[in-house]
C-alpha cells in the first residue's frame, strides 16, 4: 500500500543521507523523496512516498524515528490530507493542430504554459501523482514527450492537526 | 600539575585553547580513564595534548580494530563509555569492524575519527576517507566536527548520545585543521545535554504494565525470556527478583547470561541455535512469554513462521524497532528495564499477585521432564580433550568467578554453554556481529578495568589469528589474560556446518601451517603452554591461572570432530532440535 510519510528533522549535515541510507540499508521503498528547510531554517522537512505492508511500515516510522536528527514523522495517509506533486513537461509543438491540443489538454488539467520555444512549450502541473499521470498519458496521445520533471508528492495534514515542534 | 591545570595556567589571560587541547579537555570532563587508539597524521594535535595530560591514559593498540574492541570490552564490564581515537582513512576504516560489533550488541563507544584538513576534504586528499558515510550504516549517530568551539558540545553530545535509550557506537569526525596551534577557540562545555530530536523513553506506559501484569498473572506456563538488556541496564537483581516472584523458569540469550544467575534453580538455560532443549521446549509450549531486553533475532527463533504459535507475547524494550520486528508482540512495552522491572513487581503486589500453584507445579514438572535429556552433555571418553572438558575444568579452577571474553565459533558456544556465570557482565563476546578476533583485544581492556580479577580469552586457533598481533599490546601494558585456545586444526563451526549440511566437504575450513603457539607467545615476552592430554589438563590449566603477572597462553588440542550440540534444525520451529548426533529432541 502507498503511503506518504512526512518527516521533521534537524537541518544538519548529513541528515538527509541518514535517511536515504536507512532505507536502502533496510531495504524499504522509496518511490519519491522531497526535502526542503522549514520557514524555521533549523529544521528540515521531508517527504517520502513509499510502499510496504503494515509490518513494513511499522517498521520504517519507528526506524525513521529512531533516527537521532529526527523530530516528528507521521504518515499523512492515516487520515484526510492533500497531496501535491509539480510536473515541468516539455511537448513537441510544432504546428498550429498540435499547438492548439497542447493548450486545450493543458487548460483541462488546469496547468499553465509556462515557456514557448520555437517547436516547444514547456507546461506546469501541480495535483497528486494520478493527475500527473493522467496528463503525461494524455499529453504522449496527442505530441511527443521532450523531457519531463516531476517533483515528487509533498503532503500536509487537513484541518488542525500540523507536524511542528 | 595537571594538564588542565596547566593549560588552565598557560592561557588563564586569553582562556583560550586549540582544538586539540579542546578534545583532552572534553575527555576529561566526561571522567574517562582511558583512550584506546593509534596515531596518524591527521590526529598528531590530540596525541601531542594527551602527552602533556595526566587525567587519562592512552592505550597504543596495534591495529585501530583492536582499540574499539578494547574499548567495547572495556564498556562492557564497567558499564562505562568506550573511548577510541583513530586517524583519517585507514585508521578510522580499520575501525569499522570493531564500531559494528558495538552497535550490533548495543554497546556504548565514543569514537574520535581524525579527518584531513577542511580545505581538503573531498580532493581525495592522502588519507582520506568519509568515515563518517562508511560508519553510518553501524553507528547510532556521528558528527561532523567543523569548528573548534563545536568541539567540547559535540564530545559531550557525543557521550551522552552513547550511554542513553539503547546505547551504541557514535562516531566523531575531526578535520586537522581545527585541531592546529594557530586555530583556537573559547572552552565552553555543557555536559548536561538536552536535545529536541532525542528524548529516549524512560517508563513504561502505565496501561502497557497493568495489561503485561494481568496476561503474567493468568499464565499457566510462562517463561521469562531475557537478553542483552538487562545486563545493559544492570537490572540482573531485578530480574532475579523478578523470576522468584513468579516462580518462573527463565531462560538467557547468549547476550543475557548472567543476567540471571546460571545456578539458579529457575535457569534453564541459554536458548535458541544452540540453546538446551528445555529452554526451547518451553518457549515453544508456553503461554505467555515475558520477553525482557531481548530482540527475537534469528539465532532465537529459528523459522518466525513456526515461533510459539500458542503464547501472548510480553515485549519490554528500551527500543520500539525491535518491537514487533521479527515476532509480533500481543503486549508491547518501551522503557528503561530497569524501570519496567520495577513498575511490574510493583503492580504485582499492587493487584496481590499469587502463583497459581497447581499450574506452576506441574509447568515445572514438564520442564524437569525435558531438562532430564541432558541435552547440554557430551562424553569425555579415553581419547582426546574434549573442548567441553577444557570449558568446565577452567570454570572450576576460576570458581566461576572469571570474566570470560570469547571469540567467535564453536569454543564460543562450548563457554555459554558449560561455564554458568554468576553475574552479568562475566561473559563478553560478540553476539551480535559475531566478530572472530574480538576476545584477545575484548579481554585486555576487561584486564585493564579488573586488574586483580581472573580474565580469560576463550578462543580458538581461527579466531586468535585475527587479532593475535596484540600480544605485543599486552607486553608493552602488562595485561595478563590467561588466552586459552581450544586448539581444533580446524575452523571448528564452520567445518560442523559442513559436515552437517554440506556433505563433509570441507572447504577452506582446514587451518594449514599453524604457527607454534607457544613460540609465538614467548616471542612477545609471554608465557607459552601446550596442553594435550587430558592427564594433564587439570593441573597445567590451575598453572596457567596461578601465574599471576604474566600473560599465559594455553593451546589446548582438543578432538577437532567434536560439534556443538544441542542445535536447532533448520527452518523448523525453535525447539526442532538436534540433541546429538541423528538424536532429535
Amino acid at each position: 500500500m502507498r503511503r506518504i510519510l512526512a518527516i521533521l528533522l534537524e537541518n544538519e549535515p548529513g541528515s538527509l543521507s541518514r535517511i536515504v541510507g536507512l532505507f536502502s540499508q533496510r531495504a524499504f521503498n522509496i518511490e519519491s523523496l522531497t526535502v526542503a528547510p522549514t520557514e524555521d531554517a533549523s529544521l528540515s522537512r521531508i517527504t517520502i512516498a513509499t510502499s510496504g505492508d503494515d509490518r513494513v511500515l511499522e517498521q520504517i516510522v519507528k526506524q525513521v524515528n529512531k533516527l537521532i536528527d529526527v523530530i516528528k514523522i507521521t504518515d499523512l495517509t492515516e487520515r484526510s490530507h492533500i497531496e501535491r506533486e509539480l510536473l515541468l513537461i516539455k511537448v513537441l509543438a510544432m504546428n498550429e493542430k498540435s499547438r492548439t491540443e497542447v493548450k486545450r489538454i493543458t487548460d483541462i488539467f488546469r496547468g499553465s504554459i509556462v515557456d514557448i520555444g520555437k517547436q516547444i512549450y514547456t507546461v506546469q502541473l501541480t495535483g497528486n501523482a494520478e493527475k500527473l499521470n493522467a496528463f503525461i498519458e494524455t499529453m504522449g496521445n496527442e505530441t511527443e514527450i521532450i523531457e519531463s520533471v516531476r517533483s515528487g508528492c509533498v503532503g500536509i495534514a487537513r484541518g488542525e492537526k500540523a507536524l511542528r515542534v | 600539575m595537571n594538564f588542565l591545570g596547566t593549560i588552565k595556567g598557560k592561557h588563564m589571560t586569553t582562556n583560550s585553547f586549540t582544538g586539540a587541547e579542546m578534545v583532552v579537555k572534553a575527555l576529561a570532563a566526561m571522567k574517562i580513564k582511558y583512550i584506546f587508539g593509534y596515531p596518524g597524521g591527521t590526529v598528531l594535535d590530540i596525541y601531542d595534548a594527551i602527552f602533556q595530560q595526566s587525567e587519562f591514559e592512552h592505550i597504543l593498540v596495534r591495529h585501530e580494530q583492536a582499540a574499539t574492541h578494547m574499548a567495547d570490552g572495556y564498556s562492557r564490564a564497567t558499564g562505562e563509555v568506550g573511548v577510541v581515537l583513530a586517524t583519517s582513512g585507514p585508521g578510522a576504516t580499520n575501525c569499522i569492524t570493531g564500531i559494528a560489533t558495538a552497535y550490533m550488541d548495543s554497546i556504548p563507544m565514543v569514537v574520535l575519527s581524525g579527518q584531513v584538513p577542511t580545505n581538503l576534504i573531498g580532493d581525495d586528499a592522502f588519507q582520506e576517507t568519509d568515515i563518517v558515510g562508511c560508519s553510518r550504516p553501524v553507528v547510532k549517530h556521528s558528527f561532523n566536527c567543523r569548528s573548534v568551539e563545536d568541539i567540547p558540545n559535540t564530545i559531550s553530545k557525543a557521550f551522552y548520545i552513547a550511554k542513553s535509550g539503547r546505547p551504541g557506537p557514535v562516531v566523531v569526525e575531526l578535520p586537522k585543521d581545527i585541531l592546529m596551534p594557530h586555530n583556537k577557540g573559547e572552552f565552553h562545555i555543557e555536559t548536561d545535554v538536552q536535545l529536541r530530536s532525542y528524548n529516549p523513553t524512560e517508563k513504561g506506559h502505565p496501561k502497557q504494565i497493568r495489561k503485561a501484569v494481568k496476561a503474567i498473572s493468568s499464565a499457566k506456563k510462562l517463561v521469562v525470556y531475557s537478553g542483552g538488556g538487562i545486563v545493559l541496564a544492570d537490572a540482573a537483581e531485578l530480574l532475579t527478583e523478578l523470576v522468584e516472584t513468579l516462580n518462573a523458569p527463565c531462560t538467557n540469550t547468549l547476550m543475557g547470561l548472567g543476567g540471571l544467575s546460571g545456578t539458579h534453580k529457575n535457569f534453564i538455560g541459554m536458548l535458541g541455535m544452540h540453546g538446551s532443549v528445555e529452554a526451547n521446549k518451553a518457549m515453544a509450549n508456553a503461554d505467555v512469554i515475558l520477553a525482557l531486553g531481548a530482540r527475537f533475532d534469528d539465532r532465537v527463533t529459528n523459522n518466525v513462521k513456526k515461533f510459539c504459535p500458542n503464547a501472548t507475547i510480553i515485549h519490554v524494550d528500551i527500543d520500539p524497532t525491535s518491537i514487533s520486528k521479527t515476532i509480533n508482540a500481543h503486549i508491547p512495552v518501551v522503557g528503561l528495564i530497569d524501570i519496567v522491572l520495577q513498575q511490574l513487581l510493583d503492580e504485582l503486589i499492587e493487584t496481590d499477585y499469587q502463583i497459581d500453584q497447581k499450574a506452576n507445579d506441574s509447568w515445572w514438572q514438564q520442564i524437569n521432564q525435558w531438562r532430564a535429556v541432558n541435552s547440554v552433555g557430551y562424553t569425555q571418553g579415553e581419547g582426546k580433550i574434549k573442548p567441553q572438558r577444557v570449558i568446565e575444568a577452567m570454570y572450576k579452577i576460576t570458581n566461576g568467578e572469571a570474566y570470560v571474553c570469547s571469540d567467535v565459533g564453536q569454543h564460543q558456544m562450548f563457554a555459554a554453554q558449560y561455564y554458568p556465570f554468576a553475574k552479568p557482565r562475566q561473559w563478553i563476546n560478540s553476539g551480535g556481529l559475531g566478530t572472530m578476533g574480538f576476545g584477545l583485544p575484548a579481554a585486555m581492556g576487561v584486564k585493564l578495568a579488573f586488574p586483580d580479577s581472573h580474565v580469560i580469552c576463550i578462543t580458538g586457533d581461527g579466531s586468535i589469528q585475527m587479532n593475535i598481533q596484540e600480544l605485543s599490546t599486552c607486553s608493552q601494558y602488562n595485561l595478563p589474560v590467561v588466552i586459552i585456545s581450544l586448539n581444533n586444526r580446524s575452523l571448528g563451526m564452520v567445518r560442523q556446518w559442513q559436515d552437517m549440511i554440506y556433505g563433509g566437504r570441507h572447504a577452506s575450513s582446514y587451518m594449514e601451517s599453524l604457527p607454534d603457539f607457544v613460540k609465538l607467545a614467548e616471542s612477545y615476552g609471554h608465557v607459552g603452554m601446550q596442553i594435550n592430554h587430558l592427564e594433564e589438563l587439570d593441573d597445567k590449566l590451575t598453572e596457567a591461572f596461578n601465574i599471576k603477572n604474566r600473560l599465559v597462553f594455553v593451546d589446548v588440542l582438543v578432538d577437532e570432530l567434536e560439534h556443538v550440540y544441542p542445535m536447532q534444525i533448520r527452518l523448523g520451529a525453535i525447539d526442532d532440535m538436534w540433541v546429538r548426533k541423528g538424536e532429535k529432541a
